[in-house]
This record gives structure tokens, sequence and C-alpha cells, in this order.
């Protein structure tokens, strides 16, 4: 037996947070993106809950643009937790005409990603949705609740949200209406590479430095992909490569990096001089882009 | 890594943003796409320097009608420490952000333009800061260079301040005067070379000197249950742990304990966190813990130490900050939530309107928006609660309206 517990407290708190949902709400499910943040989640979530499995399902929303590498993960880690595991596809969206794809050189399926959210949340009635989401990853996301309601089409009004005082969660709801979980709202990108690495957790391969068949446009890496449009110019080449973010494969650019472990993340991140959000397109399409996409319902 | 959270209160246009703005600039925290957006920005805005205070305008809305609307969490460090600031408005009608952003923080910085000093907005920035307990205020008065780096003028504004604190019933807050220009980095984190006559340390040197340890509330030990861990698998099978947060002080395994509202008693039998027990866990750690007796204990049940047991309340005094648009008057019910607690509560009395300034007192009967008032409360069940003054974590409650569900008031009881 240990003496004395020292916990760090973005632990304690994101642990707190998880608690009350399962205790404020009848179907909650935690978002399960296949990235280290959510990852970093489900850990958490064991701690939580321990000895009892985990009290909640994880949902995928599956653009179908995956990388491999975390599909393969995301098995594993439901069969070896024995969690449930939902997956719904933008594809089967699409081929039921719900959802239609964009087309041309920026195109991505994450603005279709929130419709199959929304048709999932419905689907299975969720009143709580747990997600790995940062206040530092970018400016909307600064003013986010930890508890952040979303009506029946799933709209953030951002400027009616509930006062969170002190570390008191107000869970009540209509019916209709959901929650949007930021249970590690309070950590920034570093904090999250340093619990990796002090809680040894696994993450997908594409986090380190790998050589990859990539091609540059507007200063950003992409991955040579079918599903990546490419113009015929755009020349591709094998680079030494990692990504900040997992998602997408359409919209995540890559880093050059040869950081191959986590200790050498942490210390390239420490000098790092792009932002994590600097390499995802869809948010340089415009100043706004990230808070037209909660307004709309975007996890 | 330490983590300090920092709330700041200015009124518009006293230079907060560009404070924190050249905080984050001055630590390195700024990534260069950002730092090119915001000389973008500036050039768009037709200035010759960086403007830092767009380095923090959040929302759309806000960057039309140039305010900051709510409170936005920024995130900066430095090899010795984390820092979270809660960005929170000045305007008077935003006391309910103030109060938000406060409640979550150890330290404040509150903002005064030198050429203004001491205004009436100060007072209420001040009295939020002392209601809620915030143990550290830096008071940054900025602007310094349109007032001549005057060494007189800041010693004015330091006199009429304290005078302020003459009157706060708060004697253990510590305040720290600083003369700064957030627009050209004075004091901010480099030290002053046009106020030599300053010899303390820049607002950086004192943040950084914080212990984020000191900060923690040290009282008598509450546990608020708020779920049970029931496995029933074949390894666990009778275990049965109540998760929680503890606050006040430590528990240890072998503590007497009472279980509230019904005044069990037990002893503690194990402190799990994870797969792992201890003899030990202070306040503020997220554990589950298990006791000798198979008794009932639920969520919104609070187990403490049987010597310190607090005090059983069906009438509940306390000074309320009103957050709803629809105004508190008596006969209203609401839902108290306490810790992991609800109870229905009906406005007994409101019994007056605490004023900007805190000399003055109006009685309205009711409390609007931004109102922060002295409230009667009666409980339909009886909850055991401290005065805020005496145990932060079990002296305050939030209440919540029946029919929009919406977070409508925070209360500090008396
Ligand atoms: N001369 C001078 N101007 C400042 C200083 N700090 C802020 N300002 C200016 O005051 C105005 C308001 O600043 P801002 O940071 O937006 O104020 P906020 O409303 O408190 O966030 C802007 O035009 C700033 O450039 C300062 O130290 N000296």
């Amino acid at each position: 037996m240990n003496s004395i517990l020292n916990q760090n407290s973005l632990e304690s708190e994101a642990i707190y947070i998880l608690r009350e949902v399962v205790a404020q709400f009848d179907n909650p499910v935690l978002l399960f993106s296949g990235g280290k943040d959510s990852i970093s989640l489900v850990r958490l979530a064991q701690k939580a809950f321990y000895p009892a499995k985990i009290p909640f399902p994880l949902m995928h929303i599956d653009t179908g643009h995956n990388f491999p590498e975390t599909i393969k993960f995301r098995d594993q880690l439901v069969e070896e937790l024995g969690l449930r595991l939902i997956v719904r596809s933008v594809q089967d969206d699409i081929d039921r005409g719900i959802s239609v794809e964009e087309k041309g050189k920026y195109s991505s399926r994450n603005l279709l990603q929130t419709n199959t959210l929304l048709n999932a949340i419905d689907e299975f009635k969720f009143d709580a949705c747990i997600g790995g989401a940062r206040r530092d990853e970018e400016k909307a996301r600064a003013k986010e609740r930890i508890f952040s309601i979303r009506n029946d089409f799933g709209e953030w009004d951002e400027k009616n949200q509930r006062p969170e005082v002190f570390d008191m969660l107000n869970g009540k709801i209509d019916i209709g209406q959901n929650v949007r979980v930021f249970p590690i709202s309070n950590w920034t990108e570093l904090d999250v590479w340093e619990y990796i690495k002090r809680e040894n957790i696994e993450i997908p391969s594409i986090y380190f430095a790998h050589d990859r068949e990539v091609f540059e446009r507007d200063g950003l890496i992409w991955t040579a992909s079918k599903y990546v449009y490419k113009d015929e110019d755009e020349i591709t080449k094998t680079k030494r490569v990692r990504f900040r973010t997992v998602g997408d494969i359409s919209c995540t650019a890559a880093v050059e990096s040869n950081a191959d472990s986590i200790e050498k993340i942490i210390e390239e991140i420490r000098d790092s001089a792009i932002s994590e959000r600097g390499a995802r397109i869809d948010d340089k399409r415009s100043e706004a882009a990230m808070e037209t996409r909660k307004q709309q319902g975007y996890f | 890594m330490e983590v300090l959270k920092i709330a700041t209160a200015g009124s518009v246009d006293d230079g907060k943003s560009t404070l924190i703005g050249r905080l984050l600039y001055d630590t390195k925290s700024l990534t260069l796409d950002k730092i090119e957006a915001i000389d973008r920005l500036s050039k768009k805005n037709g200035l010759d320097y960086l403007d830092f205070s767009l380095a923090t305008d959040g929302l759309v809305a806000e960057r039309e009608q140039g305010i900051t609307i709510d409170v936005a969490h920024i995130y900066f460090s430095t090899p010795k420490k984390s820092y979270i600031i809660a960005d929170t408005p000045g305007h008077i009608e935003y006391t309910r952000n103030m109060v938000t952003g406060a409640s979550t923080s150890q330290a404040s910085i509150i903002l005064i333009d030198a050429r203004k000093g001491v205004i009436e907005q100060t007072y209420r920035h001040f009295y939020i800061n002392n209601l809620l307990r915030v143990k550290e205020v830096i008071v940054a008065i900025n602007k310094m260079d349109l007032v001549n780096y005057s060494e007189e003028v800041f010693n004015n504004i330091i006199q009429d301040f304290e005078e302020l604190k003459a009157r706060s019933d708060f004697k253990d807050q510590k305040l720290t005067f600083i003369p700064v220009s957030a627009l050209w980095g004075e004091n901010i984190a480099e030290k002053s070379n046009a106020m030599s006559w300053y010899d303390g340390q820049t607002i950086l040197e004192h943040l950084e000197d914080l212990k984020t340890e000191d900060f923690v509330e040290q009282t008598q030990a509450r546990f608020p249950v708020q779920t049970v861990v029931r496995p029933k698998t074949d390894e666990f099978h009778d275990y049965r742990g109540y998760a929680g947060k503890i606050s006040g002080n430590s528990f240890h395994i072998g503590d007497e304990v009472t279980v509230l509202p019904s005044g069990t008693k037990s002893t503690i039998k194990e402190i799990h966190f994870f797969n792992e027990s201890f003899k030990e866990a202070p306040a503020g750690s997220s554990v589950t813990i298990s006791l000798t007796d198979d008794i009932n204990v639920a969520r919104g049940d609070m187990l403490v130490k049987t010597s310190e047991v607090p005090n059983e309340k069906k009438l509940l005094d306390a000074t309320v900050c009103w957050m709803d648009n629809k105004p508190l008057i008596p006969g209203a019910k609401y839902v108290i939530q306490h810790n992991t607690n609800s109870v229905l509560a009906k406005i007994d009395k409101v019994e007056g309107n605490v004023n900007t300034n805190p000399e003055v007192v109006s009685q309205e009967p009711n409390l609007k928006l931004n109102d922060i008032g002295n409230v009667r409360l009666k409980l339909s069940k009886c909850i055991f609660a401290d005065s805020y003054n005496s145990n932060r974590a079990n002296g305050r409650f939030i209440l919540v309206d029946t029919q929009t569900n919406t977070t409508a008031g925070v209360g500090f009881i008396k």
C-alpha cells in the first residue's frame, strides 16, 4: 500500500467531471476519434470507475477517410477493455442521400461528420457526449463550458451559455437537448503528451516520425492518398513526418519530424512554432471557421 | 507541472486584453502563425505596432462589437508553471462573468487605468474578489506611459486603494501594486527602465513566485459522494466504493466518519485511486472510498469525520450573485445544488442589494441580473453546510431554475 496519494490536479478534475456525467445523465457516450485526446479520455474513464468497467459506450463517427493505423488501434483498445463500440459512418449517410460529398481541391468530410454525429445522437438518444476538446486548441474553444448545452439541432448558442461557477456542474436539460462534455478542457497539448508518457499509454503509430509519400500545398504537408485531392502538378515525395492530430486523412496535415518517441515529441512540441490547429486545413478556410462549425453542431 | 489559475478584472479599455497578449508574447507562448495573424490584423487596422489585444479577442460577435462578452480561458506556460487566465469582461452588467472567472481562480489581476485611478467599477472588482475570498490580488496600474511614468500618480492610486482595503473584512488577502504599460511591455515580463523608481517585481516575476500549494484550502475535510462504484465482477463481487473528490483536508484509512444526512457512523476501510490503494488522500484528490460497514450511501450524501460534523441547516442566509435575466423574487422556488446534493429551496427574503460601493446597501426586495444581495432561503430538506468563509467548498451553492434549468445564481453561505 502507498502512503500519501499525490494526484495531478488536471487529472482529478477530469475524473471528477466524468463521474458527474455518469451521475447526472441517463445515457452518456464517449466520442472516440482514435486520436491521443480521446485515448487519454478512455484512460481517465478507466480510472474514474475502477474496479467497475467504463459505464458508457464509445462512439466513432467514421469519415471513411481514415488512417488505417488508427482503426486497427481503435479495435484493439475496445477489445482489451471490453467496451462497447458504436460506429456511424459518413459514407452510409452519403449512400442514403442524407449527406452530399464536397468536391474540389479543399474537399473534406469534416463538415459531413457533423451531420452523421447529430443523426447518431438522435438515433441512440444520447443525452451527454463526452469529447476530448481542449480550450487551448482554438479561440472559439476558449469559451466553451465543461457542460456545453446543445439544442435539438445540435447548435451551440455561445451567447447564452450557463455560467459555470467553481466546480459545480449543472447537467439539467430539457428533452431533446443534449450536453457536450469536455473533461480535459483545461489541458494543453503538452499536458496530454506528458500524461501519455507518465501513464505509459499506447497511441497510434502515425503520431511518431515515419517515412510517408506526401506532397506540399500552401506550405502544408499532405498525405498522398486516394482520399486526398491532388492536382497533377503537385508532386509527391517521401518524407520523414508525423501527425500532431489524427482526423480525416483529407484535412490533416503532417509535420516534418524526426520525433520517434514520446520524449522526443514532447521536446519537439516545447519548441515548436506551429500551433496544433495550424496543421488542420479546414480552420484556415477562415478566421471564424471553428466558431461557425461549432454553431452548427460540430464537435 | 503546477497550474496557477488567474482571473482578470478591469473596465473596458483599461488594457486587459493587451496585458494578457503581452504576457503570452513575452513568455513565447504565441506561436508563429498567431503572431503572423496579429501582425496582419494590426496592419489592416492601420497600426504600426503589434496590437496584442488581438491575441485573445475570441468570438466573432466580440470582434464585431470590439468587446469581450464572456469568460475566455487563456493558456500559457513558463518552464516553472502552467497558467490559465480567465479573461473576464469589465462592464458593470457582466458581474456574473467576473464571479464565474474568479470562482475558479487562485489569484486575480485588477487593472486600473493610471489616468483614471480608482473608479466606481474598481470597487466592484475588489468587492467580488473579497466575497469569493481570492487570496492573492495584483493591482496592475496600467498605461503608465500616458502619465509620464509618474511615481506620484502610482502612489496616489495605491493610497486610494488602501482605503478600500481598510474597509474589507478579508484580512488575509494579499495586495500587490505594480505600475505597468501593457502596450510597451513595461513591468509585464521585463523590468521597466522608464520607471526606475519602482523596485518591486514585474507581473510575471510575481506570478512565478506564487506557490499553488499555498492556495489549497486547509479546513475540515468533506467528501461529497458523486456516484457509487459496484463492479459486480467475480474479483470484486461485494465491493462497494464511493467515488468523489475530497475537499478541505485529508482522509485516512481508519478515520471514523459520519454519513450525512443519515448520521450513520462507520470507519474508512480503503482509499483507492485506480488500481492502487493509499493510507491517506489529501484535499483535491478524486478517489474511491470504501467503509468497514455495509451501509446505505448514495449520491448526494457526504462523508465527514465524526468529530467535525457541519451544521444542519434548513434555513440558509447567504450572499447571492444573480446571473439570470429573470429577477430573484421572494416566494420563488429553485433547486439548490450544494456539492452533489440537490434540494428544493424557496426564497424567503431578499434583504438588500449590495451596490458597487459595498457601503451602500439598497433595500431592493429583489435581485436582478448582475446584482449581489443578501438572501434567506427555506429548504425542503436539511443540508449540512459550512459558512463560505470557514469552508469554501462546503459553503457555496448554485440555484437552478426549475423551468429553464439554467444556473440562475450562486450563493455564499454566511
Ligand atoms: N498608451 C497605452 N495604451 C494602452 C496600454 N494598454 C492598452 N492600451 C490601449 O488601450 C486600448 C484598449 O486596450 P484593450 O487591451 O483592448 O482593453 P480591454 O478592453 O481592457 O481588453 C487599446 O487601444 C490599447 O492599445 C498601455 O499600457 N499604454
